[in-house]
């Protein structure tokens, strides 16, 4: 077995763990943060598909900036609701799983960057040129749609955060049962 | 792919998906409902990348960036839908939200 291959299963192993601690835990922030280590590990199994354009996309986009979403909506119910407890948060047993999780993670990385060679488990590596080209001609198309997918997420995400309407759906405008 | 069989990466797809799958269903709280929905989006996205990898063709990681629109898309609307939700019933449960007005 390649050296590859046992990362790949070993990222694959990280994954599940660490996604069926996210569905299990009963505290958000601990649920997110072992969500940031299975897309950590989700991004390392890309990069040894031989896709790196995705692998640094699933780190920036998913784990920087969907999960930091929900981390800020998590802070916005605690400061509408109870204290936050500090030294619950920032204790050695919130973040030693994921510490220990991310560390394999690291581990893993850096084996195969000091191996080199070819980092592709297929026929070969796909360069972020050829995605680019490929994005730009054939699919063309699926780049107006989604950006105009995109700018209709941001007006009704809009409408639906401003705070200053009593009612944004009939649904709302009945009282609680 | 020579060391690691497809299937392989589809079974792993597939088990992401329905762990994510299992905690749709199995958890009340909406926050966590939201948080099943993208591992089940990034277990889709897992395969497609898979199959790119498998024929060496861009294809899938070109998907995988459309899917990505999708889910930044669809948890921009989630969690604003989510504030709505608790600032009117004071809670995330989704079974509070469990009634219709028609």
């Amino acid at each position: 077995m390649s050296l590859l291959a046992v990362v790949f299963y070993a990222a694959a192993a990280v994954a599940v763990i660490s996604t069926v601690l996210v569905i299990t835990r009963s505290s958000p922030i601990h649920a997110l943060l072992y969500l940031i280590v299975s897309l950590l590990a989700v991004a390392v199994m890309f990069f040894t598909l031989g896709a790196p354009l995705a692998a640094a996309l699933e780190v920036i986009i998913y784990a920087g900036a969907i999960v930091v979403l929900f981390v800020f909506v998590v802070m916005m119910f605690n400061l509408q609701g109870e204290r936050t407890k500090r030294s619950a948060w920032t204790s050695v047993r919130t973040w030693a799983g994921p510490g220990i999780l991310s560390a394999v993670l690291l581990a893993e990385v850096v084996l195969v960057l000091a191996a080199g060679g070819s980092h592709a488990l297929g026929p070969r590596p796909v360069p972020p040129a050829e995605v680019g080209l490929s994005l730009f001609s054939t699919y063309v198309l699926g780049v107006e749609l989604a950006a105009m997918l995109l700018l209709a997420a941001v007006v009704g995400a809009f409408h639906l955060g401003s705070r200053k309407r009593a009612s944004h759906h009939r649904l709302f405008e009945e009282p609680t049962p | 792919m020579s060391a690691v069989p497809y299937e392989a990466v589809l079974v792993v797809a597939g088990i992401l998906f329905v762990l994510g799958l299992a905690g749709l269903v199995a958890r009340r709280n909406l926050l966590f409902v939201l948080v099943s929905l993208e591992i089940m989006i990034n277990a889709t996205g897992l395969a497609f990348i898979a199959a790119g990898s498998r024929w060496g063709r861009p294809d899938g990681q070109v998907v995988f960036l459309f899917i990505l629109a999708m889910a930044a898309a669809e948890v921009s609307v989630g969690l604003a839908l989510l504030l709505q939700i608790k600032r009117h019933f004071k809670t995330l449960d989704s079974d509070a939200a469990g009634t219709m007005k028609g």
